[in-house]
């Protein structure tokens, strides 16, 4: 296999006494699908907090792209082309699918009216919908705010979001929770689609067969470290949970 | 099936972009300019004769004006979710050391003083205000201290800084000038100060509507953590709201002198909470979000019609405070209504 995109060495992460992580690895190859499954409270949603810049890991070593790096806000991940798709959404409800999109990356007008800060707000409006047809959002309208859209339709608009903006790697905390069948679909094909022109996705799940169907490779955490690592096509759902549950260990994985 | 969806999605998109009347009648900024222009008929069907007349409309916008330059700042910082009842205190603390300064650079008497002193006061009025609108930012964005609080203290303390200043009494001597042109003075019938705060409000609306400044007062408003996991200095954002409305406080103290003649010290204790119902009777969510500069504008002129239109048809105005009451509680309510609905999707 290519070089890693993404290697992380030993993060441990404390909150006062309690350790979230406990010397966690692990690695993303650039254009794969990597699950990062576990049970709940074996440090997934940390892991991924210190990985996207949202907290900064107490120790260990970060190698992206293949230069050692730190973190220090997601602005910091993000200009390195890692996006976020977070459990909570976190789209602002009262703003339209266009702009929450291009929140933080308003395009201005050029010229006098771009310096005095007006937006273009018809060619934030159109690339939004290239963006969001071009990952399957599907939007009876674009004009409406946010809130008033269903839970799946906001869910794609905040997946279609990351998508757009992620050139190297996206982390998707649990995109497919709260989803109808239709709709879950549809995220698992952005998934690949994604996939496909190269950037590496980072799956956080806990539907098992989910992980499987669409994974390249499935990583383990079990108590704040890395267990075992799978490749998708050679394993079972069995095995998953034997390694999520402490049942089954690889040495080698840490 | 896909396939099929991306083609809706797509020609709606480009065709069907909803029309300017159709997006306005969404709004509830709509039924509030309705209301609004429903007063005025009704006023001005009982009394005809004393409600359409030149003088009458003059008195009412000039009137109005300090209040809707409070209200534009106000309308900001009630998108962010926060609140600012330092408002009316900043404009007395503005207006006083304004007069104040304006006398003290024509030794002692500023009443025949010329452009160059005006301006000074000015500027003093504007800085003060600034200064106020800055602490109050700092504390809420830095310090992390309620907006409530923060404007509560600084509602009394601006007022109690007013009154120490001049040792509690209205400041006189006010240049004349200042007086006829922009207290007095009109422009093909328009009154000066109120075409002052019509520019206020104009730029206001436009930088609320179409910049990026105005589209992270709603963000913040809206889902202030999603605002800050876009990269959004939501802190920096909040400061500067607060800079603007006291900002505009500060101006609206030195339109208040140039209107009145002098500083006074009293009758702005309630600025706040009429600048607030101004804002929430435009249709502007308490709760951040959303809101628009015209539904204020209509919000501000609701109460001073009612006012004004009581007087002339000989109603006791005190049922002006029960009327506004009652539309203000109502407008919340529906707001509120159309929340719960929009959440349970």
């Amino acid at each position: 296999m290519s070089e890693p995109l993404l290697e992380a060495r030993e993060l441990t992460k404390n909150y006062g006494t309690v350790e979230a992580l406990r010397g966690a690895s692990f690695t993303a190859y650039p254009g794969e699908v990597v699950s990062l499954i576990g049970d709940n409270g074996a440090g997934k949603s940390t892991l991924v907090k210190c990985l996207s810049g949202v907290e900064q890991p107490t120790s260990g070593t970060m190698v992206f792209d293949g230069e050692p790096i730190t973190l220090s806000s997601p602005n910091d991940a993000r200009d390195r082309g890692i996006e976020t798709v977070f459990q909570d959404l976190a789209v602002a409800p009262d703003l339209d699918p266009a702009a929450n999109m291009f929140l933080g990356r308003e395009i201005l007008k050029p010229g006098v009216l771009g310096w005095l800060g007006v937006l273009d707000k018809k060619a934030m409006r159109r690339q939004a919908v290239e963006h969001f047809t071009r990952f399957g959002a599907s939007l009876q309208s674009i004009d409406v705010p946010i809130a008033a859209l269903s839970g799946g339709q906001r869910q794609s608009v905040a997946v279609a979001r990351s998508v757009a903006w992620a050139s190297k790697l996206v982390f998707m905390d649990e995109p497919t929770a709260a989803l109808g069948v239709v709709q879950r679909e549809r995220v698992l094909d952005v998934i690949k689609r994604v996939r496909d022109e190269g950037v590496a996705v980072v799956l956080i799940s806990h539907n098992m067969p989910e992980v499987l169907s669409v994974s390249d490779r499935v990583e383990v955490l079990r108590l704040g470290r890395r267990v075992a690592r799978f490749k998708a096509a050679d394993t079972t759902v069995e095995e998953l949970v034997g390694a999520m549950t402490g049942a089954l260990s690889q040495e080698d994985a840490a | 099936m896909m396939t099929n969806e991306k083609t809706t999605l797509s020609s709606r998109s480009d065709e069907q972009r909803p029309s300017l009347l159709k997006r306005l009648t969404g709004a509830n900024t709509l039924w509030i300019g309705l209301v609004l222009l429903a007063l005025v008929a009704v006023f001005g069907a009982i009394r005809p004769d004393a409600v359409f007349r030149i003088d009458t409309f003059q008195y009412l916008l000039a009137e109005t004006s300090v209040l809707l330059v409070l209200s534009v700042g106000m309308t900001f910082v009630i998108i962010t979710s926060g609140i600012d009842l330092s408002v009316g205190s900043v404009l007395v603390f503005a207006s006083v050391s304004s007069a104040m300064a304006m006398n003290a650079v024509s030794g002692g008497d500023a009443t025949n003083a010329g452009w160059g002193v005006i301006a000074f006061g000015l500027l003093v009025a504007v800085v003060s205000g600034a200064v106020w609108g800055l602490l109050n930012g700092l504390l809420i964005s830095r310090a992390k201290i309620p907006p409530l609080i923060v404007t509560l203290g600084s509602f009394g303390a601006a007022q109690g800084a007013a009154l120490l200043l001049n040792n509690g009494s209205n400041v006189s001597g006010i240049p004349d000038k200042l007086n006829r042109t922009f207290g007095f003075g009109t422009y093909f019938g328009i009154p000066n100060i109120v075409i002052v705060a019509a520019i206020v409000t104009a730029a206001g609306a436009l930088l609320l509507s179409t910049t990026r400044f105005g589209r992270y007062t709603y963000a913040v408003g809206s889902n202030e953590e999603a605002a800050r996991r876009v990269g959004i200095s939501v802190r920096g954002h909040l400061t500067k709201v607060y800079l603007l409305a006291g900002t505009l406080a500060g101006l609206a103290g030195f339109m208040g002198n140039a209107f009145f003649r002098v500083a006074v010290v009293t009758g702005h204790e309630t600025d706040n909470l009429n600048a607030i119902a101004a804002v929430v009777l435009g249709g502007t969510s308490i709760f951040g979000g959303t809101g628009s500069m015209l539904g204020t504008v209509f919000g501000v002129f609701i109460p001073a019609v009612l006012e004004k239109g009581l007087v002339i048809i000989g109603v006791k105005e005190f049922w002006q405070p029960i009327a506004v009451a009652i539309v203000l509680v109502a407008a919340v309510w529906l707001d509120q209504t159309r929340r719960r609905a929009r959440n349970q999707r």
